[in-house]
């Protein structure tokens, strides 16, 4: 589980997060949602610590991150795993070796059980005979793909996904987001989804925030959000033409 | 003010390189792809240049050479000694300015704006260790193309001096050896070594702190050309006036 409370982040002087608190549970998927520009990025990367908010802290399984020692704090990240919005997989690296590197830079597993563990997450993500090709030479969906396997293959506590649909058609987009929740729950892993896709929650959105210029708005389910008579909230989840008319259909008690 | 950020950065990035080890056998992998990368790719258009520089050289002092009290030999002592002391470590480096360094910084600022060193900081490596530490390593083999550079450059006159009927072949190696001093070598080799690390290391670090996209990819480059092309200036200028001035 990750606790975060009173988190603060600026830019330049300016900003960003003001103040978030919220509760990431473990075996769930955790959606954070919000227009763009609201600080989801932001928000995700303080959870990552690749961002230190200036106030506020974040709890992984009851430890605080700002009390923790560098070492520490580096043997966290090793249990995390990320899926970036545009895979971030390595150009120079096959799909293979894309998915071993993890297990070569922090174990010391022999090359044939390394082997032996990355067929066995490409045949998780439903990849299979991709292996010897580079990132280029796939589609952005594969690449999704490898992403996950990448992030999961050093059997992390802690999945993050910056908007793993973006770019991606509808029907790839529901297979992506069933896999990560398949894998929360196998896995049993705490995981945080940054996306502004209504599909997404949908499908997967057991526990939501919705964040706004920096502020959280909103908490609740994927049920719960369609109840909602918070405005900011409406405003966002039913601006496209489909959701409209679902929205109207509801009222007239359809 | 920028350029004193800029010089903080750098410093405290180069002080980040040697924190936090990439692990060995990977390490090793890197070093090997890197000598690959900048060295052994750059061999070709080195040995071009240099061929054809020191040909020049010489052919230039033979057509300047008027005066009938001035030995021939004279053709080879300055085509060595310009090749030796400036043409083969500081015309070399500034093209590798443009070769090597754009490379790099293309490269890493491509891998920042595609997120992948985003990446490698979440997993818990050390980006700066794993990314320019192999190109610091791989770059200390750099004097030994500036050594080919220069026995190019020196075959280039010979040949120049030769088929051009500027000089005779005795007269020639005469004249490479006339009042040839040892340090010189040294003194060229030592300030190789300052170009390496700054080959390495200013367009790493113009990759490295990019932000934005696809052009501001294309305009590090050109920065870190300028920039590595008069930070090599300013040194030569500076190890020159402490080594022979």
């Amino acid at each position: 589980m990750i606790k975060v409370e009173n988190i603060h982040k600026s830019f330049d002087g300016e900003e960003i997060l003001h103040g978030i608190d919220a509760t990431f549970e473990t075996g769930k998927t955790n959606l954070i949602i919000g227009t763009s520009g609201s600080g989801k990025t932001v928000f995700l990367k303080c959870l990552l610590g690749l961002f230190r908010p200036e106030q506020g802290s974040i709890h992984y399984d009851g430890d605080r991150y700002m009390d923790m020692s560098e070492e520490q704090q580096r043997e966290l990240r090793k249990s995390m795993g990320m899926v970036f919005q545009g895979s971030a997989l390595f150009d120079s690296m096959t799909v293979a070796e894309n998915v071993m590197f993890p297990l070569k830079m922090f174990t010391k597993q022999k090359i044939t059980e390394m082997n032996h563990r990355v067929k066995e997450v490409l045949d998780r993500v439903n990849l299979d005979g991709a292996d010897d090709k580079y990132p280029s030479e796939i589609s952005g969906g594969m690449q999704k793909r490898v992403a996950i396997a990448r992030a999961i293959v050093n059997r992390p506590k802690y999945l993050f996904c910056d908007e793993p649909n973006s770019g991606l058609d509808p029907r790839t987009a529901i297979v992506i987001d069933n896999l990560i929740q398949e894998i929360t729950r196998e896995y049993d892993i705490t995981t945080v989804i940054n996306t502004h896709d209504m599909n997404s929650v949908l499908e997967i959105g057991e526990s939501i925030i919705f964040l706004q210029f920096g502020d959280l708005k909103w908490t609740g389910t994927k049920d719960e959000i369609f109840k909602t008579d918070n405005k900011t909230v409406t405003d966002f989840v039913y601006s496209s033409n489909l959701f409209k008319k679902v929205r109207k259909a509801q009222l007239k008690g359809l | 003010m920028t350029y004193l950020t800029d010089i903080g950065r750098y410093i405290l990035m180069i002080k980040n390189i040697f924190r936090r080890m990439t692990k060995a056998s990977v390490m090793k992998r890197l070093i090997f792809n890197e000598v690959e990368d900048l060295i052994i790719s750059s061999l070709g258009i080195v040995v071009f240049i240099s061929f054809f520089i020191g040909g020049v050289v010489a052919i230039q002092t033979a057509l300047n050479l008027n005066n009938p009290l001035l030995p021939k030999q004279l053709i080879a002592f300055a085509a060595r000694q310009s090749v030796i002391l400036e043409f083969a470590p500081t015309f070399i480096s500034v093209i590798m300015a443009g070769k090597v360094g754009s490379y790099i910084t293309s490269s890493i600022g491509t891998m920042r704006v595609t997120e992948q060193i985003d990446a490698l900081e979440v997993m818990g490596i050390n980006s700066v260790n794993y990314l320019i530490l192999p190109k610091i390593i791989a770059m200390l083999i750099y004097p030994f193309l500036i050594a080919i550079a220069m026995f190019m450059g020196i075959l280039g006159a010979y040949m120049a001096g030769i088929f051009g009927g500027f000089i005779s072949s005795t007269q020639f190696l005469t004249g490479l050896q006339e009042e040839f001093i040892p340090f010189h070598l040294a003194y060229a080799f030592i300030k190789t070594f300052l170009f390496a690390f700054i080959l390495a290391t200013i367009p790493a670090y113009h990759g490295y702190y990019l932000k934005g996209g696809a052009l501001e990819v294309g305009q590090a480059s050109t920065t870190s050309f300028i920039w590595t092309s008069v930070v090599i200036i300013l040194t030569n200028f500076v190890v020159t006036q402490l080594f022979l001035g």
